[in-house]
């Protein structure tokens, strides 16, 4: 029997939660796999853009810049990543209560906050990484194609960086609303249809008709990214209440701290 | 150690433990039983600090189980060998595991080899039979060598030489100094391995005591004696002040006399005996007959 007890380390439940989150074959087969689905979405629409582009150099008024970004990022893009994301979120905290190893990892460590945050620390990174990797190759494959008809970007160009690090941080950003969702709901389907619903409908439901409506709207995630990546507003419609840049970041920021905090509270204090 | 004080929880208006209170000692094996309901995994759960108690308390060496930040090396337990992921392997499953208590690596394979899973770790838990996830239950249980040990049901879907395994094993720990805490819903599977009981039924204590002690309380014998002349005999015993139930086949069943005294009394009144048979209650007996009242789900009840 051990007498001395090792301090209780958090990177040793960052570590733990590392190998739990890779030992699941699932993890690896369905970010491959989706990474294919989105950068081939990409591929398509910036090929469509190639194919119908008049050839010679653009106008630089022709709104040509934000018609190359939508083709390294599309909405079908985002799509596929808000769904991926947000149900390998859900899916780190409902696997756990769905075979009942949540109890068996809170025997383990009794301080459950802290078990939620390293799920959430490792969560974030893992689906940083996967944004950062879809989004830049995306980036920069789609810009190749494109620059067969003088329109492709490069990172340096004012708005890129911004458009690729908004479709980047969409991925853990609906990753850990997920997450949230799935300590609150705890059944696998449920969350899953949750969380899509969070992500997907409810932002349609807010037009942009009121001045609270666009208030609601603009503080949803895809509503937020939309407006990240609109670069270049030439050709694109501006309504009465229209959505800030600033804004938009504090919802990407806003909606997963407060889905973990709130996690954690009922995390804390439910029977498991 | 560990300590239960007073310790309710309630779901609804149901009452799933009432008012328990006992203490589980180091150094021994103790049986913790009750009829299927009784509130057996409910109470473990309490000492795990996975539910919390309406009211009341638990500790363990001292101090509630949640109020320590990692768990392993105060308390092991077992409580559903169910309660794992399948779609990890067994060795990775008890490496996230020990990370978490920074358990060192080598461990994990000791604990493995130890449950005889060292071949099967490589595999999805997903595949393995219920016995199998004992083991693997059990060897989480050892994973941070706690002085602890708390067990749900352990000896469920496991194959005879598991049984003996597993008990084996518990009797070691306890040599060892160690607190180990089994539950059971078969007082046989007790009998062979507990030096201590602590018997619960709807939720409340029924009996806290060595093993001993309780077979003692199964003293109540009865004996079946078998005569061509049934209703006489049983006129003569009723009359010396048994209690006689008749079987018919010419069959008694005698409590309140014991077997000489029967014998003699035949032998007064010239009544040819075929069978005379004493039976001593066993500890299972003990058992249903003082969990008779408090039995939660009973077979063709009609309350």
């Amino acid at each position: 029997m051990t007498t001395a007890t090792p301090t209780a380390r958090f990177r040793d439940l960052l570590a733990a939660e590392w190998i739990r989150i890779w030992s699941l074959r699932s993890t690896s087969w369905v970010l491959a796999l989706s990474a294919l689905v989105i950068i081939g979405a990409n591929l398509k629409s910036a090929k469509y853009t190639y194919d119908y582009f008049p050839v010679g150099d653009p106008h630089p008024a022709s709104g040509y810049v934000q018609v190359a970004l939508d083709d390294s990022f599309n909405i079908i893009a985002a799509d596929v990543l808000m769904i991926v994301a947000g149900s390998i979120g859900a899916l780190v905290i409902v696997g756990e209560y769905a075979t009942g190893m949540i109890r068996t990892t809170m025997a383990a460590v009794p301080d459950r906050r802290a078990v939620l945050a390293a799920k959430a620390c490792v969560l974030t990174a893992v689906m940083l990484g996967y944004g950062a990797f879809v989004a830049g190759a995306s980036f920069g494959l789609s810009q190749a194609v494109l620059s067969g008809r003088h329109i492709g970007l490069s990172i340096t160009h004012p708005g890129a960086l911004r458009y690729v690090a908004a479709a980047a941080l969409f991925a853990p950003v609906c990753a850990l609303i997920g997450l949230g969702l799935g300590v609150l709901i705890r059944h696998s389907a449920a969350t899953v249809v949750g969380t899509v619903l969070v992500l997907f409908m409810l932002p349609s439901f807010f037009t942009d008709t009121h001045h609270w409506t666009a208030d609601v709207s603009h503080a949803m995630p895809l509503t937020a990214w939309r407006r990240l990546a609109e670069v270049d507003t030439t050709n694109s419609f501006v309504s009465h209440y229209p959505a800030t840049v600033g804004g938009s970041w504090i919802t990407f920021a806003a909606w997963p701290l407060v889905s973990v905090v709130i996690a954690a509270i009922a995390l804390h204090r439910r029977d498991l | 150690m560990i300590e239960v004080t007073e310790l309710t929880k309630r779901y609804g208006r149901t009452t799933a433990v009432d008012h328990l209170s006992f203490t589980v000692r180091p150094g021994q094996v103790t049986g913790f039983l009750g009829p299927n309901g009784a509130g057996k995994s409910t109470t473990l759960r309490m000492i795990l600090g996975l539910n919390a108690p309406t009211s009341g308390s638990t500790a363990v060496d001292g101090r509630p189980f949640r109020e320590h930040p990692r768990g392993l090396r105060h308390v092991g337990a077992l409580l559903d060998a169910n309660d794992v992921h399948g779609g990890r392997s067994g060795r990775a499953h008890l490496r996230a595991l020990a990370r978490t208590n920074a358990v060192p690596r080598s461990r994990v394979e000791e604990v493995l080899r130890e449950v005889g899973l060292s071949a099967a770790a490589g595999r999805r838990i997903g595949g393995y039979s219920l016995g199998m996830k004992q083991r693997l239950g059990i060897a989480t249980a050892l994973l941070g060598d706690p002085p602890v040990l708390l067990f749900d049901e352990p000896l469920n879907g496991l194959d005879p030489e598991g049984v003996l395994w597993v008990r084996g094993l518990f009797r070691r720990l306890a040599a060892e100094g160690r607190t180990v805490f089994v539950s059971s819903h078969l007082m046989s599977e007790m009998a062979n391995t507990a030096d201590q009981l602590i018997v619960i039924g709807r939720g409340e204590l029924i009996a806290a005591e060595s093993v001993t002690q309780f077979a003692a309380r199964g003293t109540r014998s009865s004996v079946t004696v078998r005569t061509s002349e049934p209703a006489t005999l049983a006129a003569l015993l009723t009359t010396a002040g048994a209690t006689v139930q008749p079987a018919g086949d010419g069959t008694l069943t005698a409590t309140g006399l014991d077997a000489a005294r029967i014998g003699e009394l035949a032998l007064e009144h010239r009544l040819a005996l075929q069978e005379l048979t004493t039976h001593s209650a066993t500890l299972e007996e003990a058992f249903m007959e003082l969990t008779a009242d408090s039995v939660e789900y009973l077979a063709g009840d009609h309350r």
